[in-house]
């Protein structure tokens, strides 16, 4: 027990601490002055609102793909299950110029989008494919089990009270999803915010137009600009934080599935 | 019995959507066409009419090859884009061999340390009550969530020179950023939860009643946790372990932010793959990306099987409750 | 209204789950399908709410084809066992679903809706938990909820898969007792199936009795219980007594020895008797046609149960009786057993 505690101080609590203790040694108004400075607004607006989006993209993929990897029999479908992981599972190094070679200008899926008029490399849609690419597994890994469980006695009742299967999908089996559905949403957005690998690559990494909050972080760092690092990294900690605890609810929530009044 | 079957095959060839309104038409046809119809959706009361299904696995499937498949080809396709000879030139660069050897020394400390931490935190929080579980299992959660750039910065803050045991270590000549240390610290952060993740949810079902009897057998506590529990946590340890590993050896973000990019010397295997790419070479960046999605797709299958093995072993138990 | 089932018959793979099943039901039946699992019973159950489909047969509703509508359209009420309420609705939400989700051309105005809702919640004295979630309520409360969201749609027939097989013992014989007044009530034509024969007879009007896919016996309470059809119904329903016998042109031998009762039509060959633990009659050794010791005995309320060897030979026979207690019986006794009323049936099982 002690052991424990103590490694986890050193490993964990320590370095927080410390990330806590410099942002203390900002005055309020220098902080303040920090955060909405042009360009580490826009830093955070592109890093939470890409995020956003694409975590919307993922949840509606992911619902589709979850149901199609749950309810349907096709062939190579064991496969597809596993290359749902690959995001997970890829370092994100790779992720990165991977996705940059792909969409560049005379990549494989870059060309033909470039003949369509539509640049994806060094712009901020790249910066959001990549952040759909980081995201997808969770939402499918947090909605599959519960589909999986998902009773199928419910379905039959509902099918019996004369529901058609568009009422029964989106009346009775969508809600039931709802609380995995918004976790898994909040997941791939937590994940997709504090993203850095598989994004700078493919960002261009202009500032105030492709340039997302992590990367501002290691720019002051480089920089020696240790109060700045420090306060863009406070808030972001502060969003991770209440994403956890969001989810905390969700789960809580799922479990009991009585809504709180 | 034979017009039965004739219906079947017969619907199976129909497309299966009917809507509703169609049934306002004369007996027979009616009742015919709805046998059809039943017959077909009668296989699975819970399923789309087939062209929906076509549509949803279509978007599923293009989706997944677009986002994930390709990038992953486009890994080995670039690799070996100048032959298989380049390839292997890329690869036996001094530089390369260097920053393979730091990766596997890095991910080989962080991986045992957590392993041996990791094991006594899950037997912990998932055998005992104590107050202040709950803030544990969170600060075990933390490094999932927060961003890799900021596990790199808090050891910066402690470490750097304008940190604030920055100038002690500097007088007494101690290297721990851009470093060994360092790095090593920064990827234990990043991967403290997979093994301690792992083994809670299955130290927790299986409950104490083991250790309980070997102890009131006689067994000392460490005969117990080596002969009991160990054994029945033995898959999802190696699943946490695996996960772990896979981790350490990839991590770009925590590890970018405290190597400070000494060339041959603190530079991991990603860290080497955006080097190269910047410098244009794409082969050799790509050559190494490649051994790092190797990992990936063996990290990948090995879970597959490791997780089949969680589910048989638990099978058993369902059945009993 | 009527349902009528027309030589059904479905497979899962090579396993014939119903065989050739005939079965009328009349208006305002309450009907208990009853056998032990695997029998099924609950696949029937299924096909005539249109939750499963048969490989060949007919059924109908009303004279109708059923076969022809899927499950949303039979309008047939459907009560499952582990009541399968939507948790994310309230209770009223739960028993409001089946009208809000009619078409748009029938489908009544909110203000109805409501009305019917509450008119319900009344019928199962459960309005106080209107707005109240499925996982805040008890089994039973589930179980009444989920059959007045059956009833909501008004339902030709009424289906229910082992109502009260996931309550525990003291909820589900209230719950026997409420279901029995509430058909009373409301006379929709009712199947429930169950692996109870208690919940059967005490419950049901008229009782099927299935195994293997094959209906036993089709009759009252009354009927199966004491006019068994064949030797599994005489097994499955109540307690028996067996023993092996053998029919020789008219008279029974147990054990090379001839007994004193009549084979009553019962074929020559091997042979199974069957008597109620109840009837059989107890007098001095050397009266009756059975002999045996007894080797325990356990008195409760108005019956004596004693457990008895049988002097068949070998004394390997163990019997369990049930006699009045105005003789007491004592261990070690050596007495005498005829049976009052028996059965007996050719022993291919």
């Amino acid at each position: 027990m002690g052991l424990t505690l103590t490694w986890l101080s050193i490993i964990i609590l320590i370095p927080l601490a410390g990330l806590f203790l410099k942002t203390l040694e900002l005055s309020p108004f220098q902080f303040w002055e920090i955060l909405t400075s042009r360009r580490t607004l826009n830093a955070l607006k592109i890093s939470f609102g890409l995020s956003f989006a694409a975590a919307c993209v993922n949840l509606v993929m992911g619902t589709i793909i979850v149901w199609a990897l749950v309810r349907y029999r096709f062939p190579g479908r064991r496969i597809f299950d596993a290359i749902v992981d690959i995001p997970f599972a890829l370092p994100t190094a790779v992720a990165g110029v991977a996705l940059t070679q792909l969409f560049a200008q005379k990549g494989w899926l870059g060309a033909p989008l470039a003949e369509l008029g539509i640049k994806v490399a060094f712009t901020p849609i790249g910066i959001f494919v990549a952040m759909v690419f980081i995201g997808i597994p969770f939402v499918v890994r947090t909605v599959q089990p519960v589909l999986i469980d998902l009773d199928p006695e419910i379905e039959e009742a509902a099918a019996s009270l004369g529901a058609n299967r568009w009422h029964t999908v989106f009346r009775v089996i969508m809600p039931s999803l709802i609380p995995a559905l918004l976790t898994g949403f909040a997941l791939a957005f937590a994940r997709a915010v504090g993203e850095y690998g598989s994004v700078i690559f493919i960002a261009g990494n202009l500032p105030n137009v492709s340039e997302i909050a992590p990367l501002l972080i290691v720019i002051r760092l480089s920089e020696f600009r240790y109060a700045d690092a420090t306060a863009i990294a406070v808030v972001m900690l502060l969003a991770a934080f209440v994403i956890i605890f969001a989810v905390n609810r969700l789960q809580r929530w799922a479990q009991t599935r009585i809504p709180a009044h | 019995m034979s017009t039965q079957t004739s219906f079947v095959t017969q619907a199976t060839a129909l497309p299966a959507y009917t809507s509703t309104t169609d049934l306002a038409i004369s007996p027979p046809t009616r009742e015919a066409r709805g046998r059809a119809r039943l017959a077909a959706a009668s296989k699975d009361l819970r399923s789309e009419p087939g062209p929906i299904r076509f549509i949803i696995i279509a978007l599923a499937l293009s989706f997944l090859t677009i986002f994930v498949v390709l990038p992953l080809v486009v890994v080995f396709a670039s690799a070996f884009s100048k032959g298989v000879s380049a390839y292997f030139a890329a690869l036996s660069e001094p530089e390369a061999l260097s920053a393979i050897k730091l990766t596997l020394l890095v991910a080989a400390i962080s991986v045992s340390l957590n392993l041996v931490f990791g094991v006594i935190a899950a037997w912990a929080i998932a055998k005992f009550d104590f107050p202040g579980k709950t803030i544990l299992i969170t600060l075990i959660d933390l490094p999932f969530s927060v961003s890799p750039v900021i596990s790199g910065l808090v050891f910066v803050l402690l470490f750097g020179a304008q940190g604030y045991w920055g100038a002690w270590l500097q007088a007494h000549n101690i290297h721990i950023l851009f470093a060994l240390p360092g790095i090593a610290l920064a990827t234990i952060f990043v991967t403290f939860p997979f093994v301690a993740r792992s083994l809670i949810p299955l130290m927790q079902e299986q409950g104490t009643q083991e250790e309980e009897a070997a102890i009131s057998l006689g067994a000392s506590g460490l005969q117990t946790f080596f002969r009991v529990t160990l054994p029945n946590i033995k898959w999802g340890l190696l699943y946490g372990v695996l996960l772990c590993n896979a981790r350490a050896m990839g991590e770009f973000g925590a590890v970018s932010v405290v190597s400070g990019h000494i060339r041959g010397e603190t530079n991991t295997m990603p860290l080497l793959v955006e080097i190269l790419y910047n410098e244009y070479q794409f082969v050799a960046s790509f050559a190494i990306a490649s051994l790092l999605a190797m990992l990936a797709l063996i990290t990948l299958v090995v879970k597959t099987i490791l997780e089949q093995r969680l589910d048989e072993e638990q099978t058993p138990k369902d059945d009993s409750r | 209204m009527t349902i009528e089932v027309k030589n059904i018959v479905k497979k899962f793979g090579s396993f014939a789950a119903l065989d050739n099943v005939d079965l009328k039901v009349g208006k305002g039946e309450l009907l208990a399908l009853l056998g032990p699992s695997g029998s099924g019973k609950t696949t029937l159950l299924r096909i005539i709410a249109g939750l499963d489909w048969p490989d060949a047969g007919e059924v109908r509703i009303d004279g109708e084809d059923a076969l022809g509508h899927g499950a949303s359209e039979r309008h047939v009420g459907f009560v499952f066992q582990h009541y399968a309420l939507f948790r994310h609705m309230t209770v009223f939400e739960n028993v409001a679903f089946g009208l809000r989700v009619q078409p748009r051309a029938v489908r009544k105005d909110e203000a109805t809706i409501r009305a019917r809702v509450k008119e319900l919640l009344d019928l199962v004295q459960l309005d106080w938990l209107a707005n109240r979630y499925p996982s805040q309520l008890s089994g039973g409360q589930r179980q009444r909820i989920a059959l007045a969201r059956a009833l909501a749609i008004e339902p030709r027939i009424l289906l229910l898969d082992e109502p009260f097989g996931a309550l525990d013992a003291k909820v589900r014989k209230e719950l026997r007792q409420w279901l029995r007044s509430l058909h009373n009530e409301i006379h929709v034509t009712s199947i429930f199936v169950t692996h109870d024969q208690e919940e059967a007879l005490e419950v049901a009007n008229r009782v099927v009795v299935m195994d293997k896919g094959r209906i036993e016996q089709i009759g009252s309470p009354g009927e199966v219980y004491d006019n068994p059809a064949t030797a599994f119904v005489h097994g499955f329903i109540g307690e028996s007594i067996v023993l092996p016998v053998e029919v020789t042109g008219g008279s029974v031998h147990l054990g090379g020895r001839p007994l004193n009762i009549a084979a009553e039509g019962a074929a020559s060959g091997a042979s199974k008797l069957f008597v109620r633990r109840h009837d059989m009659q107890i007098g001095p050794a050397g009266t009756g046609s059975l002999e045996g010791a007894v080797r325990h005995v356990r008195s409760f309320g108005p019956i004596q149960r004693a457990e008895i060897a049988l002097t068949d030979g070998e004394g390997k026979t163990v019997i369990e009786i049930d006699a009045p207690r105005d003789r007491e019986l004592q261990a070690g006794e050596i007495i005498g057993l005829q049976p009052r009323r028996y059965r007996i049936f050719a022993a291919q099982e």
